[in-house]
């Protein structure tokens, strides 16, 4: 231990703490400084990379689910609107077939009856000209024959009304 | 190689001292701080006299003013040297206030009675620690460069010293210190490691730099995390030295005296580990490459080369243990200090 202390050499110890101390503020100003920098930058910019990847990747994951989901909403709705549209065709031949049969038979039934005002009409002119045309004949008959006989009308009307047509 | 060649040439000359002494002498030369970055040395057959090679440094004297010389002026202790006056001799290692003729007394201890002038030269140390810090700055000043030049991501030889930033930052800082107050210690802490480790490195390069194992050198870097642990301490880390929480008042006086030595054996700790650590690898290089000229054999010295072998890679991992334990527990003394009162 005396050796030690006698041995110190005082000369190194001043130049070495000089020179090591001085070593420590040029290396941080030159050095280490820059290095730390920029390795944490690096550092940092490589976590920010990696965040924003996975967050892309989460995005779009997300854009694809949506994407798949208003695909599917909108086949959906074009199946359910063309069973709609389907649905209202044939109801709506349905009410044109059956309005149209209506219509029919309406005509039809309007036609029938109008026929029969018709055919009743005409047996009516045909039995009143056929009356007209009796007395004319017959009066024509009986004024030769017979004055003008009240009875005698009266008689043939009688007859011409029992003598329905049918 | 140049040590061994050193070596050779040094054992095979001396034959006046025993190998032995030779080889101690030459391991502890060695493991002391030096005036000349000498790489090695030869000697004359005939006149004996040693040569060595390398180049001088420059000596700085506070001695009445400063002194300032080359140090191939003292020539290894060979030559007195006068400067405005005075003179000085190099001897053991040491500057030595002498007279003209280089006059060295002693007490009867056998210890040198002279003068000793500070000494603030560039040593061989002091220079390893200059050359390292020119390094340290120009590499990572250039790793910091090449994040503007390509986006961010190191280039060239920062691509091995960013995953070593990014382990002290992760690994040792965030777990001791936590997470909001790491930022503060970061530059200490990691020029603190990449000094260390570094220094440890071309201890064990053939230059036979010790710097790390110089117990100045560690007392600094020591001294230096002692001062940012308790200049930056809060409240909390001082009420647990004085008046410890959770104990019987009665024994709280007795901690304060106890806790109040830890703060300053923290660092002493420190600086003893790296030194011994250091120092004690290098002996046991140096002594196991001595074994080889011991031995002059075929088997003990191959066997001696194959443990040297070894011991150079476990000291390269000492070199880089050793970095991280200083380093680990400054984070950890720093952790202490600014620790909020969670109980």
């Amino acid at each position: 231990m005396e050796k030690l202390i006698s041995e110190f050499s005082s000369g190194l110890f001043f130049w070495q703490t000089i020179i090591f101390v001085t070593l420590i503020f040029l290396l941080r100003k030159y050095a280490w400084k820059p290095i730390l920098d920029t390795v944490n930058e690096r550092e940092k910019s490589i976590r920010d990379s990696l965040n924003s990847a996975k967050q892309a990747k989460k995005e779009m994951e997300n854009l694809q689910a949506e994407n798949k989901k208003i695909l599917q909403e909108a086949r959906a709705e074009s199946d359910a609107m063309i069973n709609q549209a389907k649905q209202t065709g044939k109801e709506l031949v349905e009410k044109a077939k059956s309005d149209a049969r209506s219509e029919a038979e309406n005509i039809l039934a309007q036609a029938r009856s109008s026929i029969e005002n018709e055919k009743r009409a005409a047996m009516n002119e045909i039995k009143n000209q056929v009356a007209d045309l009796s007395i004319d004949i017959a009066s024509k008959v009986l004024e030769q024959e017979l004055d003008k006989d009240k009875n005698h009308q009266e008689y043939i009307d009688k007859l011409l009304n029992e003598k329905k047509f049918n | 190689m140049l040590v061994y060649a050193s070596f050779s040439y040094a054992l095979e000359e001396e034959k006046e001292q025993t190998l032995q002494e030779e080889i101690t002498e030459y391991i502890y030369h060695h493991v002391q701080d030096s005036h000349d970055f000498s790489l090695f040395s030869t000697k004359d057959k005939k006149t004996g006299e040693k040569k060595y090679y390398g180049f001088p440094l420059p000596v700085i004297l506070i001695d009445d003013g400063i002194k300032f010389f080359m140090s191939s002026k003292l020539d290894h202790g060979k030559k007195v040297v006068e400067s405005s006056g005075k003179y000085y001799k190099l001897y053991h290692s040491k500057i030595y206030e002498t007279d003209s003729e280089g006059y060295i007394s002693y007490d009867e201890n056998g210890k040198v009675t002279n003068a000793r002038p500070l000494d603030l030269s560039i040593t061989k140390s002091v220079f390893s620690i200059l050359l390292v810090s020119i390094l340290m700055f120009y590499l990572f000043r250039s790793l910091a460069r090449s994040y503007n030049d390509n986006n961010q991501i190191a280039k060239g030889v920062g691509r091995f010293f960013e995953p070593i930033v990014i382990y002290i930052r992760d690994e040792i800082a965030i777990p001791s210190i936590g997470e909001e107050k790491h930022k503060k210690y970061m530059s200490f802490l990691l020029t603190l490691f990449f000094f260390i480790w570094f220094l440890n490195l071309l201890g064990l390069s053939p230059l036979g730099v010790n710097a790390t194992g110089n117990i100045a050198v560690t007392f600094g870097l020591a001294l230096v995390t002692f001062l940012i642990t308790n200049l930056t301490a809060n409240k909390t880390y001082w009420k647990h030295i004085f008046w410890m929480p959770g104990v019987p008042v009665w024994l709280k006086p007795l901690l304060a005296p106890i806790e109040l030595l830890g703060v300053l054996i923290k660092p002493f700790s420190l600086m003893i580990r790296l030194y011994a650590n250091i120092l004690a690898g290098h002996i046991v290089l140096y002594s196991l490459i001595g074994l080889i000229f011991i031995f002059k054999n075929w088997v003990g010295s191959s066997l001696s080369l194959v443990l040297v072998f070894f011991i150079s890679i476990i000291e390269v991992l000492v070199a880089l243990l050793q970095a991280y334990i200083f380093t680990l527990l400054s984070a950890l003394y720093f952790g202490f200090a600014v620790q909020e009162d969670d109980h």
